[in-house]
């Protein structure tokens, strides 16, 4: 974001605690000293007024880069989004673009319960007009939030909590972007896919790896973003292996999984050597709060890899 | 018991029920002859696996059957009729194959008491000695039935892996490997007719969908039918001079130049009327006679060999011949035939002698019943009378189905058109 910024002056930040604080996760600490509080704006505490006020100004040609602190409060915000900011684009002729990105971090297994917990990707997702970014790595965070940014259109940028602390890798210092709509072979195998996005792709890949020395081999598709789905990528991988496992943290019903499947059942039928599968949250409403009921609640290494067992052995 | 048709060949499905050996009511022994069973491969007569008394018989001679379908029913000896429990029901080791619910829908005598759980059922009383054959219908993933098709591989033989038993694709992936490792084992010891190793500088083609059509249809015709073959020489001299006579004036009339093929044509459709027999085709236990006299043509087109038809050919003049013809061909050359236009061929007819072939020996149109070659046509030295005279000579070359016919009927086809068309003289009109 800070690259970003000193690139063009068009883009400026606006969220809750951003400014002095640096956020709540210090995701824009010292950016205020940096840029000024006309390019660092700390918000009221009103989701729906810095959504309604991103999409105003994105549309006189500035690009906000708007922050939920929680996707958990994302919801007051749905109507500027999923209502006016999606179709703008498509109500004006194209004639006005909403160049805006909205951040959010989601995602539970911190100890977050009901509000601080949810996954918000499958609503947005729904709604064309709208790009749902949904990053695994740091590398691909900087790149896809840099393809962000720069888009014309309104991306939902949705960072996992968990990944912010428990994920390192290497992140260049250069001006690099990953393109949007494009998903990662992160482990490449035989005898099933793995369709997967967020934090989950590394509970996958650990899972992979674990079930490697038992002989089963597996590939691990990121998706990356979760709209546009990579159709192409998620084709060849279940081509290639006759399996499909598709694993998300979210609830399973009408959930991004659930489209993953249509895609695969629709064109790659012929290819299956098995049923399309999801590992998915259980249909609860929400986190709960005590250790033992979030643990059961969230995928972990150990399910994915008897899922993935189930599935090798059909 | 019920007596089930057993197999008797490998690749035998069914079998044709002969001669009922045995009446019902009639005392039968082990091993005595029960029925005569026809077969694609074998006439055997059928021995009874048990002793008793036959007390029905469930196909009637001259019906065909699935290998293990239940045919008769033996009350055995030592069995009273309402089930004895010669074998527990409950026995795990025997496993209870329930015969295949016949059409006739037969009362099953031979029943162990319905029990408090469900049990009961027709008592298996089969031979221990025999192994039961299980019916285990197996079900396939799409992308194994993808690759199995692709392969050519008989699912039958791959020893699944998957859950139950279930054929995986790496089972089939595996298969295809092993078998193809002996292909190329066998290949070093002895050459193969598969060549399954292409040279580095070979290029590879893949078919397109009309190659493999016509590839398809070769070897069913090669594999399917017994073809022999037939040649008569004939004297077309009379042909040439009218044909020759006819050209300039038809060119001018019709706006299409006239060959050969329409007077062949003509001929061929009048000596179909007079021999049915060649319009006809092998229908399994029958034959099947062509009504319509549609007689296809050979042509070469952009992506391979088609048949367009000049359908209904006994009811055209020549003139009318060589219109549909010229349309025909013309339209197989730019591609243009509509379905209708290769549909319901009932015989072929191949030019070859464009290609300036003297011989050939053509495949059969599968299913139809020959198929005739005219050949170049040559100016020879012929014997006429006492002296030597140049004649144009033509030969025609046939191959037929010899399960239809039999040479006398083919000579009498192919002479009747040698006849027709070396009576084609000055007076031959063409409309």
């Amino acid at each position: 974001m800070r690259e970003e910024m000193r690139r063009d002056d068009s883009v400026f930040v606006m969220g809750e605690d951003i400014g002095a604080r640096g956020g709540v996760f210090l995701a824009t600490e010292g950016f205020v000293e940096e840029f000024g509080d006309a390019r660092v704006i700390d918000t009221p505490l009103a989701e729906s007024s810095i959504a309604a006020i991103a999409l105003g100004a994105a549309m006189h040609g500035m690009r906000p880069i708007a922050e939920i602190e929680f996707a958990d409060f994302i919801w007051p915000t749905f109507n500027q989004i999923v209502g006016e900011a999606a179709r703008v684009r498509y109500g004006t002729n194209g004639k006005v673009s909403v160049p805006m990105v909205m951040r959010a971090p989601q995602g539970g297994g911190v100890r977050g319960a009901l509000y601080h917990s949810q996954s918000a990707e499958a609503y947005f997702a729904h709604t064309p007009g709208l790009k749902v970014v949904t990053p695994s790595t740091p590398y691909d965070a900087k790149g896809l939030l840099k393809s962000a940014i720069r888009d014309d259109d309104p991306v939902v940028f949705l960072e996992h909590k968990r990944t912010y602390r428990l994920v390192r890798g290497e992140v260049p210092d250069d001006d690099y972007t990953v393109p949007i709509g494009v998903a990662d072979v992160k482990m490449a195998g035989e005898d099933l896919s793995i369709v997967t996005y967020g934090l989950m792709v590394h509970h996958c890949l650990e899972a992979a790896r674990d079930v490697a020395s038992e002989g089963i081999s597996v590939e691990v598709v990121d998706l990356r973003t979760v709209r546009p789905i990579d159709r192409q990528t998620v084709l060849e991988s279940i081509m290639k292996t006759g399996k499909a496992l598709i694993v998300h943290e979210d609830t399973k019903a009408g959930g991004i999984g659930a489209e993953v499947a249509g895609i695969i059942s629709e064109d790659a039928f012929e290819y299956l050597d098995g049923p399309v599968t999801r590992l998915a949250g259980p249909e609860v409403p929400a986190m709960p709060f005590a250790p033992t009921l979030e643990a059961e609640f969230m995928l972990s290494t150990e399910k994915i890899a008897e899922a993935i067992r189930r599935l090798a052995a059909y | 018991m019920i007596i089930e048709l057993p197999q008797v060949g490998e690749s035998v499905t069914e079998g044709v029920i002969g001669k009922w050996l045995k009446s019902i009511g009639e005392r039968v022994e082990r091993y005595d002859p029960l029925v005569e069973v026809v077969t694609d491969k074998v006439n055997m007569e059928m021995p009874s696996p048990v002793a008793g008394t036959l007390t029905a018989v469930l196909v009637s001679e001259g019906d065909t059957v699935p290998m293990g379908a239940p045919i008769a029913e033996v009350a055995v000896d030592g069995e009273t009729q309402v089930g004895a429990p010669t074998s527990s029901p409950t026995d795990d080791s025997q496993a209870v194959v329930q015969p295949a619910a016949d059409r006739i829908g037969t009362l099953l005598k031979n029943v162990a008491p319905v029990g408090p759980t469900g049990s009961g059922g027709p008592i298996s009383t089969d031979d221990p000695g025999k192994p039961s054959r299980p019916s285990r219908r197996r079900r396939y993933s799409p992308a194994v039935l993808r690759l199995a098709e692709e392969r050519g591989v008989d699912l039958d033989l791959i020893e699944g892996t998957g859950l139950g038993g279930r054929v995986t694709l790496k089972d089939v992936r595996g298969f295809i490997e092993q078998s193809e490792a002996v292909v190329v084992e066998t290949t070093e010891q002895a050459p193969s007719p598969q060549p399954v190793r292409p040279d580095e500088d070979d290029e590879r083609v893949p078919l397109s969908p009309v190659r493999r059509m016509i590839a398809d249809n070769m070897v069913r015709s090669a594999t399917e039918i017994p073809q022999a073959w037939t040649l008569v020489e004939v004297d077309v001299s009379g042909l040439v001079s009218r044909r020759q006579a006819v050209r300039d004036d038809f060119r001018d009339r019709e706006g299409i130049n006239i060959t050969y093929l329409p007077f062949v044509m003509k001929a061929v459709a009048e000596s179909l009327k007079e021999n049915p027999l060649l319009n006809s085709c092998w229908d399994g236990d029958a034959i099947l006679y062509k009504r319509r006299i549609n007689i296809g043509i050979a042509a070469a087109a952009p992506d391979g060999l088609v048949v367009p038809v000049v359908h209904d050919a006994d009811a055209m003049s020549i003139a009318g011949l060589a219109r549909k013809i010229d349309d025909i061909t013309t339209r197989a050359r730019r591609g243009q035939l509509k379905l209708e236009d290769v549909q319901g061929g009932t015989f072929t007819l191949n030019n070859t002698g464009v290609l300036g072939s003297v011989l050939s020996q053509p495949l059969v149109n599968f299913p139809q019943a020959a198929i005739l070659t005219t050949e170049a046509i040559l100016k020879r030295p012929v014997v006429v009378g006492d002296g030597i005279a140049i004649r144009s000579m033509m030969n025609l070359c046939m191959s037929f189905d010899h399960r239809i016919m039999d040479g006398a009927e083919a000579s009498s086809f192919i002479n009747s058109v040698k006849r027709r068309l070396e009576s084609i003289g000055p007076d031959t009109g063409v409309y």
